[in-house]
């Protein structure tokens, strides 16, 4: 039998992924529907000499994966929706000291306690402004385990690229959901370790001045260089400063650093779009949804494809509106009320043509649901 | 090595107020890290939000100013990825007690080395002179203009109570008994907490009417006592101080290091 072929819920497809990426420490709170993650990973991690926590609460736990980080391990935490909004002031932490990290977010109903063992995709706001302060945010997505795999190691991969945290926006059936997964060869995928500095000891260190190619390398707590890491803004040495230049550089900085790489940070996929009439734009399960409805008109000869997107933030706009351009109708299909539909609008050339095809209650969205917006726009009646 | 090596001098003049008692804290603890030649690269300081941590920007360790209040949480992920490494984490009253409060005590509680000071000056300075958790009954703030109705913990109490394996309390008038404290706090194995007594002439002394740094010292002297002293025993309404608890139990990281031994045998 071949151990690299599992049949797994895609929080263990996220699970294998990070371990595969280099993952040394997690800290955790328990919450549905992403305890899988913290319960496969305390039995993990220590097998590979790596650390496990579970932690007082959910601030506590993202702030514990920041502290781990500066002494050079690649870190992860687990959530949902109430764990993290709680995560969002240590998420800014992590943005303006720029620590590598990455947050998984298995998304349920909300707001507040909502809907805790039912499907959801109302967070994709959250994950770029949840928040405060002018700043910029990596996330991603997959809606396959095969895709939940190596999405997740792109994410570790991006976070160290970037100094930056990244999050993993999956959703409850994407995390509960079995099907198949084959873990790949080692050094099959690429991976970005932590770039440290080369400079001895002595010499003066500037956590925080970029190299010509944008990248800071770091330099572990424990290792020769002492330098400051604050949430205030700071100059190169990392020291507080509200001189109003460095205040301006450092937030352009943070900002720049990932809005002027969106084209190599962009994922996604595509069915039929070649000469598609209708195009659905989707991500996560409800992504699932629209690619079995559009093989299945495709049978019946409509002219209809699906742009999956596999990174929500930076916004993909420059993809979607070459894409869309030849499009008569942008069906998005997501469940929230219309959070990436809004997006879809603003980088189309015909807005009035963006529709969206949502569930709200729960349940997944099902190609029957989609099909019954899809026959209005082609005005095939209800 | 001398203090002055341990300080980055280019951010001196600090910016607390004439007659703060932090300075004194920071030049304590400087002298017991200094006796105990810690290396610098051993040390990280992980302080929160308030007058307090600013500290970890005057010393020359590995030092990361956090968020308010989580400086424990940060700390904790540090020390657990790299246990060799000394742990300090000095925290305000407020920033340890009220928002940290969770973290204080869970920390406490897994007994994780880490070297724990509560610079308590019964007050929020830097937001200004707001009560805290540690005013205590009766006293005036800037929130609370007629007198505070909410009572204090007992930081010592509640460090026990919840795990720690080493208790102290001192104060900025007893420096040398601070830097003795201090000394065994971070030789300490396990989570240590010292609580020290430091004045707030600007908000909390000018609020409640006792006086300048120098008449505030002179309370932390009249007011306290050593504990198992006969002055605390004919007084017991004086403020104990003095090592309360120093105990031998199961540090978090080594356990944890069973823990993968565990695993890895068991893949193997």
């Amino acid at each position: 039998m071949n151990n690299s072929l599992k049949f797994v819920q895609g929080n263990e497809a996220c699970v294998e992924g990070a371990l595969y990426a280099g993952l040394e420490f997690f800290a955790g709170y328990p919450i549905t529907p992403s305890t899988e993650v913290a319960e496969l990973l305390s039995e993990r991690l220590p097998q590979k000499g790596g650390r496990f926590i579970q932690m007082e609460d959910e601030i506590a736990s993202m702030c514990a994966i920041i502290g781990a980080s500066l002494t050079g391990r690649k870190v992860m935490t687990a959530t949902s929706g109430p764990g993290f909004s709680l995560k969002q002031e240590a998420i800014g932490y992590a943005c303006m000291a720029e620590i590598p990290c990455v947050i998984v977010n298995v998304q349920r109903g909300g707001p507040s306690t909502g809907n805790p063992t039912h499907v959801s995709q109302g967070d994709v706001n959250q994950a770029r402004w949840g928040t405060h302060g002018d700043h910029a945010i990596i996330a991603l997505t997959a809606s396959n385990h095969q895709d939940i795999f190596s999405i997740t190691v792109d994410a570790f991969n991006m976070a160290e690229t970037y100094r930056t945290p990244v999050v993993l926006l999956f959703d409850e059936v994407m995390g509960h959901m079995r099907e198949r997964l084959v873990v790949p060869e080692e050094e099959e995928l690429p991976i970005v370790d932590r770039l440290r500095t080369s400079l001895g000891k002595g010499v003066d260190y500037h956590p925080y001045l970029p190299r010509e190619d944008g990248r800071l390398p770091m330099s572990d707590f424990g290792a020769d260089h002492r330098y400051n890491v604050t949430g205030l803004f700071h100059d190169m040495w990392g020291f507080p400063s509200n001189n109003p230049k460095v205040v301006k550089d450092l937030l352009h900085h943070l900002v720049d650093k990932i809005e002027n790489n969106v084209n190599v940070i962009t994922r996604y996929k595509e069915y039929f779009l070649e000469d598609a009439e209708y195009i659905m734009i989707s991500y996560g399960s409800s992504a699932r949804s629209a690619i079995h409805l559009a093989k299945n008109r495709r049978a019946k000869g409509e002219r209809i494809g699906v742009l999956e997107l596999q990174s929500l933030w930076p916004f993909p706009e420059a993809v979607i509106k070459e894409k869309c351009a030849g499009a008569r109708a942008v069906i998005v299909v997501e469940m929230n009320m219309g959070q990436v539909m809004r997006q879809v609008k603003a980088c189309v050339d015909r807005p009035e043509s963006v529709f969206l095809a949502n569930r709200i209650d729960g349940k997944l969205i099902t190609p029957t649901n989609i099909k019954g917006l899809l026959r209005v726009i082609q005005g095939r009646g209800v | 090595m001398p203090i002055k090596d341990y300080l980055r001098e280019r951010f001196f003049p600090h910016m607390w107020c004439p007659g703060c008692g932090h300075g004194t804290v920071l030049n304590t603890l400087l002298h017991a890290v200094e006796q105990l030649g810690l290396d610098k690269k051993e040390i990280v300081m992980t302080s929160g939000i308030g007058c307090s941590a600013r500290i970890s920007g005057y010393v020359d360790f590995h030092s990361l100013h956090t968020l308010h209040g989580r400086a424990l949480a940060f700390a904790t992920g540090v020390k657990l990825s790299k246990p060799e490494l000394t742990l300090l984490v000095p925290m305000g009253d407020g920033d340890a007690l009220a928002i940290g409060g969770n973290h204080f005590i869970h920390a406490a509680r897994r007994n994780i080395d880490i070297t724990a000071i509560v610079m308590n000056n019964r007050i929020y300075g830097m937001t200004g002179g707001q009560f805290s958790p540690l005013s205590g009954l009766g006293k005036k703030a800037t929130t609370a203009p007629y007198r505070t109705i909410d009572n204090n913990f007992d930081v010592v109490a509640l460090s026990i109570a919840a795990g720690a394996s080493f208790v102290a309390r001192t104060t900025t008038y007893h420096v040398q008994e601070a830097i003795d404290i201090f000394k065994k706090a971070i030789g300490h194995k396990g989570f240590s907490v010292v609580e020290i007594l430091t004045q707030c002439p600007t908000h909390y002394g000018r609020k409640n009417k006792e006086g300048d740094a120098v008449e505030m010292l002179a309370k932390y002297k009249s007011d306290t006592a050593r504990i198992g002293s006969k002055a605390l025993e004919k007084d017991p309404s004086l403020l104990g101080r003095g090592i309360f608890v120093n105990r031998d139990f199961p540090e978090y990281c080594e356990e944890y290091e069973k823990i993968m031994q565990v695993a890895m045998k068991e893949v193997a």
